[in-house]
């Protein structure tokens, strides 16, 4: 959808990768490097195994990995696996960087397995939905869509027995001298 | 699983962040001694550990190739801006500053200036200026957003940001107008979201979808420069309809104050006071007028069980005619129809007849009442707060036009008639605000006030209540080298750093000796007419001298104006220094109570860098200033920390710099003697003092009594009087009568009468932008402005080799249509041209721009090598500046008197006003920004620029 002045949405879209399910990008790596953890779901890339060949970068649709020029592996979203699962660090803190960074709390962390987990129920309530769900990936991250919230004024509304205006004269009497109709016909 | 990453090696130090100047609590880590990593303080009121791009970039900021390391003087022969420099010591730099000045402080101390950028230690740079004795200093206030300070402040004794803001966690309704991003940055966003999740609409007033604004329920797009006009006509219908809170006006503003209609009277237009005697202070006496609904006659205001009018005209005993102040209002605003300002705004009158009901239904039928008792300062017993839910945000969008003020004034007027001022789902005012209005601050009223070796007799900024307050001689001339507090712009707060340098070129209204600049840029992003005012830096008299004989620098990065200097000081990042958020100047309070903070350094500095504040220290303790010396002439304070412990503003008040851990063990707090463990006491506590107030105090405080007296004893102010709303400005009618030559006191001369005589209008109006009026609109018919990008703060990081990802040059955005009408593609190259000048940049297509607006991200070009970038830098050949196209002056008038491009009640630079058309450039013109200037080359001192600067990770670069 195009949208035109003034009808224009500013739409901000941040992308990492999307943790998928079923993803493309681990059966094209031929050193086994790129691969999802059985027990999280996580996909990294194991840099000692990486050769840096970039077939799995092809083969992401999202378009999320990108080659280090200097250390020539391939580097994408982590999940920060290294700090939720850090025990050094107190609980609540145990979450990827960007989503404690996150000033308006725009990104949710949790299992969507776990039916009752924070994002389960954001993205079964709000309408949370996958990017491009016809290649079939099953990302695990999902999109909320954008709310907008309308106010409806009645007309009646804007008429009250307390409007202040009464307290003011504000419709005042016409001067008794004023013309009226008496002064021109008798009937 | 366990993956430790945080090893033994790593500390994890608390500070303050300075990427922007919102000041988050950051938590850095420090791994063998470099920074390795930042993140938010979880632990900290204001940002609650979360942290934006700008912030987790400090790295890139520590280690800038920009950065300046050693003190410089410019080459013997070598031209101001050609950046040929070598290096000296600290102490050569203080013996030259010290001949210099003191010769200067003994002669002449005006001859000395010190303007400041957006640095936060006004409170310590303006004692400097004052102990030194010259008027000539101030802060980057006047370039930036006075009129949103002096607007408000002088209507509801409070403003935005570091004084006040919107009650977002209550509010239903949230307008915001003329904010793009940032002022409040992450404080802001993290209330917006909160807001928006508890289903608040969210409404963007602004030329440009940006920002913010992206996530705002409705948008409206409006034409730069006609916000007063929208305001007026929302004003206009919320009285038509009878949308006001009346009791709210009546007890907490001068609405029904009744004013003297006599136009024979010298009293014209100023409030009727009753006879009775009060005690002379800085507040306003009680001494005013209703006139009594039910007995219909002139009573003294809140008087017991008394309903005032609000409306009509009355005679008082004497015969005098009077009218309340409202009834002014209304007849003000009648004319302001909806239909009138959808000419001028661009909005349908349909869209603003709406957004006023909306406003109007939601402030009357979702009344908030929260079970807190409290009294007011007439001594009545509340059982509730009540607050109605609709709040504003507005900041430089407004402000940044020459008819700001009054728009701002309009604004505060229209929040007070909803009923919104500190109020649940309001605006809330930040201890140290609300302050009466105006408030106290004076600056000396004459030139006698600037002797040889004493202090100024009073303050460099201040706040006048009426024209005698001005600071101008016998003869009307300014005293201050800005013409700040002149009859030009008589309630320039902030002052006008914008002409500053063309003033002191011209030697109008005297010469400078030395200019003392700290981390401002004037020779490029925070001046406008850069090209010409470059040329004024370096340009030499018949005699071959200097025009502006001195220019000292101090800045941490080797910006344009460094190439300009002739002593460089190198400062240090925020990282590397103490530093504090004071309640003298503006602190980080929130809502609920005064907050302050500080930076606590987390490494060392850099090569011979050296805090600006341990300059100034430096410097009066040399010149032996009294603040900074014994009557002995020895220094009293060993450095900038202990100066912040020790210093008293006056000896034994027990008021300092810091409000936290006072008293000899850190038992007391705003008031209490010095602590000699209080900043071990602040880095305990996440480097923030945050003292919540009781609950009873937090709403109402212009009105609240045991607010008043709590700020009071606390010294916070000097009187615990209300603080009643200005609907109706009789500080502005003051300056009027006096142009109209009907007061006592100083009057203005006579060409400049008509301007104090129209702008001084005691209720707002809208009149078009001083330089429009003066622009031939059939030739230039564009309004042009900037907005300041998510991940830089201005200009500050262009340098940064992180945040340059995101942008390294900028367009000049254009609707299509737009762009269209003049055969310019997208990614086009094209000019954008003023009467001022002209800019060769690309165009981007948006269909989040208003038609008749162009805009491009403010402070990404940069002169080539400025910032030690690569001189092929994008920033550089293709960024650029809009300020080119942006005048300081406006066209000399007929007599060839130059007034400033500003406000002329503020003074406030009106960069929003400017005037530009749009051309595709020819086949075969360069593809480069125009205009380019000469390469700077590195200095002494300088880090090598590095190749790898994206490969650093956890404070090593990896790789090559
Ligand atoms: S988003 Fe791309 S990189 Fe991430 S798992 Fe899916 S296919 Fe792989
Ligand atoms: S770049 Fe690395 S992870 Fe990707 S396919 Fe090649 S070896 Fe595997
Ligand atoms: S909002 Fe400003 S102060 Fe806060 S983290 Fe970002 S740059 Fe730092």
């Amino acid at each position: 959808m195009k949208t035109e002045f003034p009808n224009t949405e500013t739409l901000h879209f941040p992308k990492s990768c999307l943790h998928c399910e079923d993803p493309p990008c681990v059966p094209v790596c031929p050193t086994g490097a790129s691969y999802k953890r059985p027990e999280d779901g996580i996909v990294l890339v194991d840099y000692d195994k990486c050769i840096g060949c970039k077939y799995c970068s092809w083969a992401c649709p999202y378009g999320v990995r990108e080659i280090d020029e200097h250390q020539k592996v391939m580097k994408k979203c982590t999940l920060c696996v290294d700090r939720i699962y850090d025990a050094t660090l107190p609980e609540e803190r145990r979450k990827p960087a960007c989503v404690l960074a996150c000033p308006t709390n725009a990104r949710l962390f949790g299992d969507v397995h776990d039916p009752d987990s924070e994002v389960s129920v954001a993205i079964r309530e709000n309408g949370g939905y996958a990017l491009m769900p016809e290649w079939g990936t099953k990302p695990a991250n999902h999109y909320l869509p954008r709310r907008k919230q309308r106010i409806k004024i009645h007309t009646d509304e804007l008429v009250r027995a307390d409007n202040p205006l009464k307290k003011e004269r504000a419709q005042p009497k016409p001067d008794i001298k004023e013309p009226s109709l008496d002064d021109v016909t008798s009937w | 699983m366990n993956a430790p990453v945080t090893s033994a090696r790593t500390e994890i130090k608390q500070t303050t962040c300075y990427m922007c100047a919102c000041r988050c609590g950051i938590n850095v880590h420090v791994r063998e001694g470099k920074v390795a990593y930042i993140e938010g303080n979880p632990d900290h009121p204001l940002n609650k550990g979360v942290i934006c791009a700008k912030g987790a970039s400090g790295i890139m900021k520590q280690y800038s190739p920009a950065r300046l390391t050693r003190p410089l003087r410019r080459k013997q022969g070598a031209e101001r801006g050609a950046n040929e420099f070598e290096a000296i010591s600290w102490e050569e730099a203080f013996a030259i500053l010290e001949e210099r000045l003191k010769k200067i402080r003994a002669t002449d101390p005006k001859r000395f200036a010190l303007f400041t950028g957006r640095d936060q230690m006004q409170a310590l740079t303006g004692l400097f200026a004052k102990q030194f004795g010259t008027p000539n200093y101030a802060a980057h206030g006047g370039f930036c957003s006075v009129n949103m300070a002096a607007g408000l402040i002088y209507t509801i004794g409070g403003s935005f940001w570091e004084f006040g803001g919107p009650d977002l966690e209550r509010a239903k309704l949230f307008v915001m107008i003329g904010t793009a991003e940032d002022h409040h940055s992450n404080p802001l966003k993290i209330a917006i979201s909160r807001f928006k999740r508890q289903g608040g609409k969210f409404i963007s007033i602004n030329p440009v979808r940006t920002g913010y604004s992206a996530i705002a329920d409705e948008w409206v797009p409006i034409k730069p420069g006609t916000d007063g006009a929208l305001l007026l006509a929302l004003i206009h219908e919320l009285v038509k309809q009878g949308l006001y809170d009346r009791d709210f006006l009546v007890k907490y503003s001068n609405a029904a104050q009744l004013v003297n209609m006599d136009m024979n009277s010298t009293e014209y237009g100023m409030f009727v006071r009753a006879e009775v005697p009060v005690e002379e202070g800085c507040f306003d006496p009680q001494n005013k007028l209703w006139w009594d609904r039910h007995v219909d006659k002139a009573v003294v205001t809140h008087s017991d069980g008394v309903d005032p009018r609000l409306m009509g005209e009355f005679k008082l005993p004497d015969g005098t005619p009077v009218k309340p102040a409202f009834q002014l209002l209304t007849e003000r605003v009648k004319n302001y129809t909806p239909e009138w300002a959808e000419d001028i705004t661009g909005i349908p009158a349909d869209t603003i007849r709406r957004l006023a009901h909306e406003m109007g239904v939601t402030a009357r039928d979702q009344k908030i009442e929260l079970p807190v008792a409290w009294t007011d300062i007439w001594g009545k017993d509340h059982e509730t707060v009540t607050g109605n839910p609709v709040a504003f945000h507005a900041m430089r969008g407004l402000a940044a036009h020459s008819n700001g003020f009054h728009s701002i004034r309009a604004l505060g007027i229209l929040m007070s008639i909803l009923g919104t001022i500190d109020r649940p789902g309001g605006f809330r005012h930040k201890a140290p605000f609300p302050r009466p209005i105006p408030p106290c601050a004076k600056t000396p009223r004459g030139p006698e006030a600037v002797q040889p070796g004493k202090p100024l007799d009073g303050m460099a900024l201040g706040w006048p209540a009426d024209p005698d307050d001005l600071f101008v001689d016998k003869e009307n001339n300014p005293v201050r080298i800005d013409k700040g507090f002149s009859w030009e712009y008589p309630l320039s707060v902030h002052g006008l750093m914008h002409n500053v340098i063309t003033n002191a070129w011209r030697g109008d209204p005297y010469k400078l000796d030395t200019l003392l600049i700290f981390m401002a840029n004037m020779a490029w992003n925070s001046t406008m007419n850069t090209v010409e005012v470059r040329k004024m830096l370096n340009d030499k008299d018949d005699n071959g001298e200097f025009r502006i004989p001195f220019i000292a620098v101090c800045d941490a990065f080797q910006s344009e104006m460094v190439s300009y200097a002739d002593l460089v000081l190198p400062d240090t990042t925020y990282l590397e220094r103490y530093d504090v958020m004071s309640m003298l100047d503006r602190p980080i309070s929130e809502y609920d109570g005064p907050v302050d903070s500080v930076r606590i350094p987390v490494v060392p500095p850099t090569g011979e860098c050296k805090p600006f504040q341990e300059v100034l220290i430096e410097l009066g303790s040399r010149l032996k200033l009294p603040a900074f010396a014994k009557p002995d002439g020895t220094r009293k304070f060993k450095d900038y920390p202990d100066f912040i412990i020790n210093y008293e503003i006056e000896p034994g008040s027990g008021i300092g710099f810091l409000a936290g851990w006072r008293g000899k063990g850190g038992e007391k707090f705003m008031k209490g003697e010095p602590n000699p463990n209080q900043w071990e006491m602040y880095a305990k506590n996440n480097c923030v003092f945050h003292y919540e107030l009781p609950k009873s105090f937090q709403y109402m405080r212009n009105w609240n009594k045991g607010y008043l007296e709590w700020a009071q004893r606390h010294r916070l102010t000097r009187y615990a009087e209300p603080i009643l709303i200005h609907i109706y400005s009789d500080i502005l009618q003051q300056f009027r009568l006096a142009a109209q030559g009907k007061t006592q006191g100083k009057q203005p001369p006579k060409h400049l009468r008509h301007r104090i005589e129209t702008y001084f209008d005691p209720l707002p109006f809208y009149y078009e932008p001083l330089e429009s009026q003066l622009t031939d609109k059939q030739k230039y018919p564009l309004n042009a402005v900037t907005q300041r990008p998510m991940a830089m703060y201005h200009s500050w990081d262009s340098q940064n080799a992180w945040l340059r990802q995101i942008h390294s040059h900028n367009f000049l955005y254009v609707n299509p249509l737009t762009a269209r009408a003049q055969g310019i593609e997208d990614g086009d190259w094209m000019w954008v041209e003023s009467m001022w000048g002209k800019v060769r940049c690309m165009c981007r297509y948006s269909e989040a721009t208003e038609p008749g607006t162009v805009w491009t991200w403010n402070a990404i070009g940069k002169q080539s090598g400025a910032w030690n970038l690569e001189p092929g830098a994008n920033e550089s050949h293709k960024g650029f500046l809009l300020n080119h196209v942006i005048s300081e002056e406006l066209p000399p008038t007929a007599d060839g008197e130059y007034l400033s491009n500003s406000d002329p009640v503020t003074g406030q630079a009106g960069w929003y006003d400017v005037r530009v058309r749009i051309y595709r450039a020819a086949e075969g013109e360069p593809q480069e920004s125009y205009p380019q200037f000469n390469e700077l080359k590195p200095v002494p001192g300088q880090l090598p620029r590095k190749r790898s600067w994206l490969a650093y990770v956890g404070g090593k670069i990896v790789g090559n």
